[in-house]
């Protein structure tokens, strides 16, 4: 949460990588429930916010994750560009608020942006969407898990919206069809997660 | 008509761009020129989508004094549009409206009630009047 120069970046970074090396496996969950886009609207938006590394390194963490977030909806596009926007614009405002380096202050913050996300999408739980991963997330950080147990939940977070009916998105349209097919949302997300969680667990340890 | 003749503007949000322009066209050639009008659809590789940035742009060259009608198809073009909204300056923010209204004939109506000076509010609620 604090660092020098580098840690924006590089997490930048991770993430990026991240959805790049899954772009197309992200596509192909889409084409089974959605419109096949999900890992190229990603991969866009993770580009666009690796151009802007090096000018978010300089900012202050809050104001580079509200940046952030709004690279991402201008685009990503999609239905994922606004709820990824708002969950990370909300995160840096709660956090602008925050002590830094307090992990009671990024908790209530992620709370906070989390529920931003389901306002935004008019969701909850347990409806197949990135919100079954976020939430579970969520939990995990209010619980003070360790690195590799939260990027754990958050991979077998993903894996149960396999089992879940969409009720929201495109995917809805398909009814009991989209069951049997993990959601393209919950798996960026628990990709995201991991790739976070690696990061850090590797700076720290640094 | 107000005072300052400026009617409604009305603006298309389609996943598909054939679909924006063709409804665009529909609204110009049943209603005419006397409504700001501007479309957006797909996304940047050509394919479908929405996106922010193009409804901001779309809302921009709409522009009226008066206010701006919106016409989302599904979700992701009401949840991008939402999201263009907040990101106008307040005092225009306010003078924008999602309608909850089939594209086409949302948008043609809205455009014919637009044309005859009414305000956003009218516009519309006479263009939701066609949602069950």
């Amino acid at each position: 949460m604090e660092a020098g120069q580098s840690f924006l970046p590089g997490l930048i970074e991770a993430c990026s990588a991240a959805i790049a090396h899954n772009a197309d496996h992200l596509c192909l969950l889409d084409q089974e429930i959605g419109d096949g886009d999900h890992g190229t609207n990603m991969r866009r938006g993770c580009e666009a916010v690796f151009e802007e590394r090096h000018m978010l390194a300089g900012l202050p963490l809050p104001q580079a994750l509200e940046r952030i977030g709004m690279t991402l909806v201008m685009s990503v596009g999609g239905a994922s560009g606004p709820l990824y926007g708002t969950l990370l614009v909300e995160l840096g405002r709660g956090l602008a608020g925050e002590e830094p380096g307090v992990q009671k202050g990024f908790s209530s913050a992620l709370s906070r942006a989390v529920d931003a996300v389901a306002r935004r999408g008019r969701s909850g739980a347990g409806e197949k969407t990135l919100l079954d991963v976020l939430y579970p997330v969520q939990s995990e950080v209010r619980m003070q898990s360790t690195l590799d147990n939260i990027a754990i939940e958050a991979q077998a977070a993903a894996e149960r919206t396999v089992a879940m009916k969409a009720e929201r998105g495109r995917a809805s349209f398909l009814g009991d069809r989209s069951i049997g097919h993990m959601d393209p949302g919950a798996c960026s997300c628990a990709l995201l997660t991991g790739a976070i969680c690696r990061y850090l667990g590797e700076t720290e340890g640094a | 008509m107000k005072a300052n003749g400026a009617n409604v503007g009305i603006v298309i949000v389609s996943h598909s761009p054939l679909i924006a322009r063709g409804t665009a066209d529909m609204v110009r050639q049943m209603v005419g020129d006397s409504v700001p009008l501007s479309w957006c659809g797909g996304n940047a590789e050509g394919g479908l989508g929405t996106s922010a940035s193009d409804i901001l742009a779309a809302i921009a060259a709409a522009w009226s004094e008066a206010g701006v009608a919106v016409f989302v198809d599904l979700g992701g073009a009401e949840t991008n549009s939402e999201m263009a909204i907040e990101m106008l300056e307040p005092a225009r923010a306010r003078r924008v409206a999602i309608c909850n209204a089939p594209v086409v004939e949302g948008a043609v109506i809205a455009a014919a009630e637009a044309s005859g000076g009414a305000t956003l509010s009218k516009v519309v609620a006479t263009a939701e009047e066609l949602s069950p």
